[in-house]
């Protein structure tokens, strides 16, 4: 897996992540169902870091190969794990939401 | 408008209930628009939008039809459903509004946002529904080369 990414976007809900998330980022998630590969394919998304010490189901895992989309697992829970991407240099995929959606560049 | 000639045309079954392949059609039509070289903000757009009337059909019909046209300046995004349809628009619009049930809520939708996203992600969005009969949408998407 070689690839370079800098900024991530954190929900459980797939219709904000549909609507904020970037091409290119994180998407960080407490949801381990086949959606979410499934939106990660629509906005083209990096890499899935599951949050919480979830399991991807089995269906999620196979999902997730046939599309080439990398799964990662945390036992840290969503704020640290933001926390913690962001302390190494990642940032938020957009800043702020004020009415339409901006991407951070 | 209407006889702007074609690039591409195509249409998708959607399956109603069947969840597991929730969004397929999606990445179909958006790797079909990759394919063409369409910018990607546009295919975002469509992607997204066809995403969610995919998992609207999936949530709420028996079954139903996505309609794919991609002309030099738009693409077209039609979708109609036979299910238990919408009987206040108005309502169903409305960001947090929402009759989803467990099964949608656990796959991360069902917040009210669907159709909202739909409309503020097209460039045009057009919404009928008969209830007991089904719904149909129109999005579209403007693009330039």
């Amino acid at each position: 897996m070689d690839m370079e990414v800098k900024t991530a976007f954190g929900a459980d809900l797939m219709s904000d992540v549909l609507a904020f998330a970037q091409s290119g980022s994180l998407l960080l998630t407490g949801l381990t169902n086949p959606q979410v590969i499934r939106t990660a394919d629509v906005l083209d998304i990096a890499a899935i870091i599951i949050v919480r010490g979830k399991r991807p189901s089995p269906d999620t895992v196979q999902l997730a190969g046939d599309l080439g989309i990398p799964i990662l697992v945390t036992r840290f829970i969503l704020f640290e794990t933001a926390g913690r991407l962001y302390q190494s240099g990642i940032r938020g995929c957009l800043v702020k939401v004020d009415g339409s959606v901006h991407s951070h560049g | 408008m209407a006889d702007e000639p074609l690039i591409y045309e195509n249409q998708f079954n959607v399956q109603g209930g069947n969840f597991n392949d929730a969004g397929k059609v999606a990445s179909h039509i958006k790797a079909i628009l990759k394919g063409f070289g369409i910018p990607s903000e546009a295919v975002r757009k469509t992607a997204l939008v066809a995403y969610e009337s995919e998992i609207n059909i999936v949530s709420y019909a028996r079954k139903g039809v996505i309609h794919l046209r991609l002309a030099p300046d738009q693409i077209v995004i039609e979708t109609i459903d036979e299910g238990s349809g919408i009987a206040d628009i108005e309502l169903a619009m409305q960001e947090g509004y929402s009759t989803a049930t467990d099964k949608i809520r656990e796959m991360g939708f069902g917040a009210g946002m669907g159709l909202a996203n739909i409309r503020n992600f097209s460039d045009i969005f057009q919404i009928s529904s008969e209830p007991g009969k089904g719904t149909s949408l129109k999005m579209i998407i403007k693009w330039q080369p």
